[in-house]
Formats: structure tokens, C-alpha cells, sequence
């Protein structure tokens, strides 16, 4: 264990009273993880491991099923030395502050869920334009609309197509466990600061409400992580602005060079997907998320019946791993996305196959959660209409 | 011989792109004065806003940030939390601050922030050609009130200075203008208090400005400024809304 010192990071000049706030969260926080593994809900994992990443500012307001995270922060951050918690006035005002904090050189987060990621496209366009790092967390649920607060994967199009106006991508992770969901926000500020790219979370409701053993793999940072290209006043240096608007249209243009250049390097470097029993496997199911870890239900039972499914799962959903998937397309040609929508990971399955697979779709939308005994009868029917053996 | 009058540190050389008889180019000014005379320009960090003044970080000399239009109160509260040293202001038009960015606004004010908001009104939408804004006099004609603005169908003049003066948050807030060289002199000092009620940590302050357009207003430069006086400050009167520094004046 490091020294309870670490998580006194702040001012050299504390204040007496803050000095004792910042002990007793340390005494609260060696108590709390002593041990290598604690039960958590999915939300509160992705705030506990944000913390840990040296995340500085968390601005969100209410909406189910993403307010453990919220309450979380305002437990666990809001009072930290050198840390900001905000309930904002609104989704929109949240990643406004997000892109104030962000432009300072610090870490800063948001979190909503399907609605209030709508609102908050405006601000995520902007980042993107002023090239600021952040993440922002989706705990999405049915829509569209006010739609149902019960776990979807209806926001796959809106997280991964960029969302907002604009020539722009947003880096997105598919987590399909509270485990991933700590690693993966973790990472996400890694990258995004690494390129300079809004990074987005896609849970969903039942991934954020759900208990799971969690190990955290990461010390908070001793000292909270500053960009060095932070604007933070001209001091020994000539002043300096961050904008979005130009009105030259050659400069936008090479501004969005910048991004897709960044976008391609992204896809060389940082995709992350697992194959799941894909060795042998004649039938290839594609899912992200929750409905992946379904789908693996399905696919050990219809193993256990001599039927040869694997599973290929993105991890990193911008970037998709093309290559990954394409690849399996040698083994099998047949595929079988599944999703909790009507059929929006499709597209990428597609245009990564590029006509190397046929693809069949099953999916249930509007929050309706599938079961594995419902998608194991879908696969067992294909698999024979296919003639596999 | 002694030098009495030049351009202040914080303003850039650059030839502002202005129309003749705007208030902005004033008024940028009147802050870099202040910035200076304070000596807080390694440390102020400015939030400009789209539409005529989308271009200040061209002209201030310190650090900007441009903000989505109506989220400069909520990209400056961003901005102050991660960097609480920092001296902040937001620079905000009509419709910025009293249509689009109200929510934003109120909110940033009843928290407290500590920052400092130069509030230009100019009773129309400037760049986007004259639209009418919730600032409009009544029986005023924009491009979107052609018949001239009408309280029961286009809404009346909306004070928010006066909405704000409400708002427990809020530490100093006056409403000024800049369309004579008396008025100029009590715009700054204004500024100048609101700055120095951030560097004293009370909370959110706001100056209110009200400015000439005579391109959109339609009038030459010398009708602008008698009409800021004749009109304007009719529905808009200057003065102190709320003070509680306790101070009359910094200066």
C-alpha cells in the first residue's frame, strides 16, 4: 500500500480544517479498499476509477440510470482538496463546465444518460472542434424520446457517428462489466488526452445499476495531472485562445484533416475487441456490451449442444476493429449481430466484412432485455437453416 | 514630454473590425484598462461569445476561451472551479445572456461563482444582422419585428440586471453605458468594482453595458448615442441594482 500522504495532493497551503477533511478522506479511503476487491454498482465503479485517474472536475445532473455515479462524485469528490463536483442546472451547462475545466489543462467528466447525451451534443461538438480532452459517460436507456429507463443499446449510432454537428468522432468504449467499466475509464482518459479527442463511455442502465466484484488497478496520482497546453493565464508566456469559430474555411478544413488523421491513427493503434470460442467457430455472433454478455450465455449453452458459436466483441466501438472482425470472416462466413436496438453495430459489421459474410440481425429494442435461453433458440435456428455442422 | 494617454498593455495592436459608432471597441478597451490597472493580466482568463464580438481574443491580450453561444456562464464556472487563482470573465450580448444562455445565467449566479460578466446590451441580434432580441424596446422594428416590437406578441424588454439583483449569488451588479465620455468614465469604474469583487472573492458580478449599434439600429453614430440616452435608458435606466461590497467605489 503507498503512504496515506498520497491522497493529500493539494495546496502546500491548506487550510487547518482542509488538511482535516483531506485526512479523514484518506483514513475513509485505506479503510474502504483494503482489500483487493470490492462489490460496487457499475456506476459507482466508473466514479471510483475516474478519481483514481486524476480526474479534478465532475459536473452532472440527475437522470436515471446513471445518478449512482453522480451521487458518488458528490460523495467522494465534491469535498477532495483541489477537486470540483457540480449539479448542474442542466445536461447543457454540465459539459459546458466540462469544456471550461478541460481547457485549463485538467481532468474533467460528465455523465447522463440517453436524453441528457442529446443535450450535451452541443458542448461535445465543441470540444471535439477545440480538440479537448474529456469523457463523458452514457448509462443509456430506451428511446427515443423520453423513452423508458430500462437498459438499451438504442445510442449506438449517435455515440460512434460523432452525434453533434460536424466532421468529428468521439473515441467510445462498449464495457460489457463493472470490471470494464473501471479499466475503460481509466483508459479513456488516457487516449483522450493522448489525441486530444472527447472520449465517450456506452453502458447502459443495467451495466450501471448492477453489483459486481470490481478490482481497481490504479493509485490515485499523488499529484493531479495538468496538461502542458492548459490555458491558465499568460504568465512568462504570450497570450493564447482556444476557439471554434474561424472564418476561413481553408483552416476549418485542415482542422478536420488534423482530427481525421488522428481518427486513422486511432484505428491503427488502439482498438481493443475479444473473440470469445472464434477458433473453430462456423457461426459468429457480434455484440457489444450487455448484450454481449448475454450472448455468451447463449453461446456456452449452445456449445454444450455441439453447436460451434463464437463471439466477437468490440471492446473500443470508435474505433471498430475492422480488421479483427474481417479477419474471422477466413474461418466462417456466416455472422449474427445481436443488439439491443433494431440493428446499429450492423453497419460496422457490415462495412467491416466488406461482402465477406452474411449477416443475420436480432435484436430487441425500446429497453426490452432478451434473454440467453430467447437468442440461444435464434442461433439454434439459423445454425440449421444454415446446413452447419 | 509626458506621455498621458496610450494603448493599455492588455489590448493588442490590431485594428478592430468594428463598425463605426459600435460600442465594443469601447468597451474592450475599458477591460483591458482595468485588467491592467489591476494587473491581473498573466492571470484573467476571458470568455468571448459568438455573434460581433466572437473576435476579442483577436484584440485582449490574455488568455480566451471562445464559449458556445449562451454557455459562457457555465464555461466560465468550468474554468474558475479547475483554476480558482484564475480571474475570469465572460463577455456576453443580449441574446447571449438573457435568451439563450438565461438558464446558464441564473444558475452560475445563484451558485456564487466568482466571476465577472460585461453584459453589452444592444437591443438587437448585431452580427446576425438585426434580429429582433429580448432587449428590444417595445415598438422597436428589427428584421423579426417589422411591425414594430409588441409586448403581448413579441414579449417585452427583458431586464435581467434587474432578475439577477434577485438572485442571492450575486455580489455587484450596475447597469452603465458607453455613449458619452462621462458615461464612458462610470462604465469603467463599474468595471473595474466588478474585477475587484472577484479578486475579493464575493461572488458573482456583472456590469451591464448599453451600447450603440447604429449599423442595425439603423441610424448614423451621433443618433445612436442620443438615442442610448433618449430611449434606451428609459427602459433600461443606469445606476447600481445591487451592491453589497459595501464599497461605493475602488478607485
Amino acid at each position: 500500500m503507498p503512504p496515506v500522504t498520497y491522497r493529500l495532493h493539494a495546496k502546500k497551503t491548506m487550510s487547518a480544517p482542509d488538511a482535516l477533511l483531506a485526512l479523514l478522506s484518506a483514513l475513509k479511503w485505506r479503510l474502504r479498499f483494503t482489500v483487493a476487491k470490492v462489490l460496487m454498482t457499475g456506476n459507482a465503479a466508473i466514479g471510483e476509477a475516474a478519481i483514481r485517474a486524476g480526474c479534478q472536475c465532475y459536473f452532472g445532473y440527475p437522470i436515471t440510470p446513471q445518478n449512482e455515479l453522480t451521487e458518488y462524485m458528490a460523495s467522494n469528490l465534491s469535498r477532495r482538496p483541489g477537486c470540483t463536483f457540480i449539479q448542474a442546472e442542466s445536461e447543457i451547462a454540465a459539459i459546458n463546465m466540462v469544456y471550461g475545466a478541460s481547457v485549463t489543462g485538467v481532468r474533467a467528466m460528465t455523465s447522463s444518460s440517453s436524453p441528457g447525451i442529446s443535450l450535451k451534443q452541443e458542448g461535445i461538438s465543441y470540444m471535439a472542434a477545440c480538440q479537448l480532452p474529456g469523457l463523458i459517460v452514457n448509462m443509456s436507456r430506451g428511446g427515443p424520446g423520453l423513452g423508458s429507463i430500462a437498459a438499451a443499446q438504442s445510442d449506438y449510432h449517435q455515440s460512434t457517428r460523432g452525434g453533434g454537428h460536424g466532421d468529428y468522432r468521439t473515441i467510445v468504449f462498449g464495457p460489457s462489466s463493472v470490471q470494464e467499466l473501471a479499466d475503460l475509464t481509466h483508459r479513456a482518459f488516457e487516449l483522450s488526452d493522448k489525441y486530444s479527442i472527447p472520449a465517450m463511455i456506452l453502458g447502459d442502465g443495467m451495466l450501471g445499476q448492477m453489483m459486481e466484484p470490481v478490482e481497481f488497478k490504479h493509485e490515485a496520482p499523488a499529484q493531479l495531472p495538468v496538461r502542458a497546453n492548459g490555458l491558465r493565464g499568460a504568465k512568462g508566456r504570450p497570450s493564447r485562445f482556444v476557439r471554434t469559430f474561424t472564418s476561413n474555411p481553408a483552416e476549418l478544413e485542415e482542422l478536420n484533416w488534423s482530427l481525421f488523421r488522428r481518427y486513422q491513427l486511432l484505428q491503427k493503434n488502439e482498438v481493443s475487441c475479444e473473440n470469445y470460442l472464434t477458433d473453430d467457430a462456423q457461426l459468429i455472433v457480434t455484440a457489444f456490451g450487455i448484450a454481449a454478455r448475454i450472448a455468451k450465455g447463449a453461446i456456452n449453452e449452445a456449445r454444450a449442444a455441439g453447436l460451434k458459436v463464437g463471439l466477437f466483441r468490440p471492446i473500443t466501438l470508435f474505433p471498430f476493429p475492422q480488421q479483427q472482425l474481417k479477419e474471422l470472416a477466413k474461418n466462417t462466413k456466416y455472422f449474427l449481430d445481436f443488439e439491443m436496438n433494431m440493428g446499429q453495430m450492423i453497419d460496422d459489421v457490415k462495412l467491416s466484412l466488406e461482402g465477406a459474410g452474411e449477416v443475420a440481425f436480432y435484436g430487441r429494442p425500446g429497453g426490452v432485455i432478451p434473454t440467453s435461453t430467447e437468442f440461444l433458440r435464434v442461433i439454434t435456428r439459423l445454425y440449421y437453416q444454415k446446413g452447419l455442422s | 514630454m509626458e506621455k498621458i494617454f496610450s494603448r493599455p498593455k492588455s489590448l493588442k495592436k490590431a485594428v478592430f473590425h468594428y463598425c463605426p459608432g459600435c460600442g465594443h471597441s469601447i468597451i474592450h478597451r475599458l477591460c483591458c484598462e482595468v485588467i491592467d490597472e489591476l494587473g491581473i493580466q498573466d492571470r484573467t482568463i476571458g470568455v468571448p461569445p459568438p455573434g460581433c464580438s466572437v473576435f476579442a481574443y483577436y484584440y485582449f491580450d490574455v488568455d480566451m476561451v471562445e464559449s458556445a453561444h449562451g454557455r459562457g456562464a457555465a464555461v466560465a464556472t468550468g474554468i474558475k472551479r479547475a483554476l480558482p487563482e484564475s480571474i475570469v470573465f465572460t463577455y456576453q450580448g443580449d441574446g447571449d445572456l438573457s435568451a439563450i444562455g438565461t438558464t446558464e445565467t441564473i444558475h452560475t449566479a445563484n451558485r456564487g461563482e466568482n466571476i465577472t460578466a460585461i453584459f453589452i446590451n444592444n437591443a438587437v441580434y448585431g452580427m446576425t444582422g438585426g434580429q429582433m432580441a429580448p432587449t428590444t424596446m417595445l415598438g422597436m422594428k428589427t428584421t423579426t419585428s417589422p411591425f414594430g416590437r409588441e409586448g403581448k406578441y413579441e414579449g417585452y424588454p427583458i431586464k435581467m440586471s434587474e432578475i439577477l439583483g434577485q438572485v442571492q449569488g450575486t455580489c455587484y451588479i450596475e447597469r452603465v453605458a458607453v455613449n458619452s465620455p462621462a458615461n464612458i468614465r462610470k462604465a469603467k469604474k463599474a468595471i473595474k468594482k466588478a474585477f475587484q469583487c472577484q479578486l475579493d472573492g464575493l461572488g458573482y458580478s456583472l456590469v451591464e453595458i448599453l451600447s450603440p449599434c447604429p449599423t442595425n439600429w439603423k441610424m448614423s453614430a451621433i443618433q445612436s448615442v442620443k438615442w442610448v440616452d433618449e430611449v434606451m435608458s428609459k427602459e433600461f435606466p443606469l445606476g447600481v441594482i445591487k451592491d453589497t461590497t459595501g464599497k461605493k467605489d475602488v478607485n
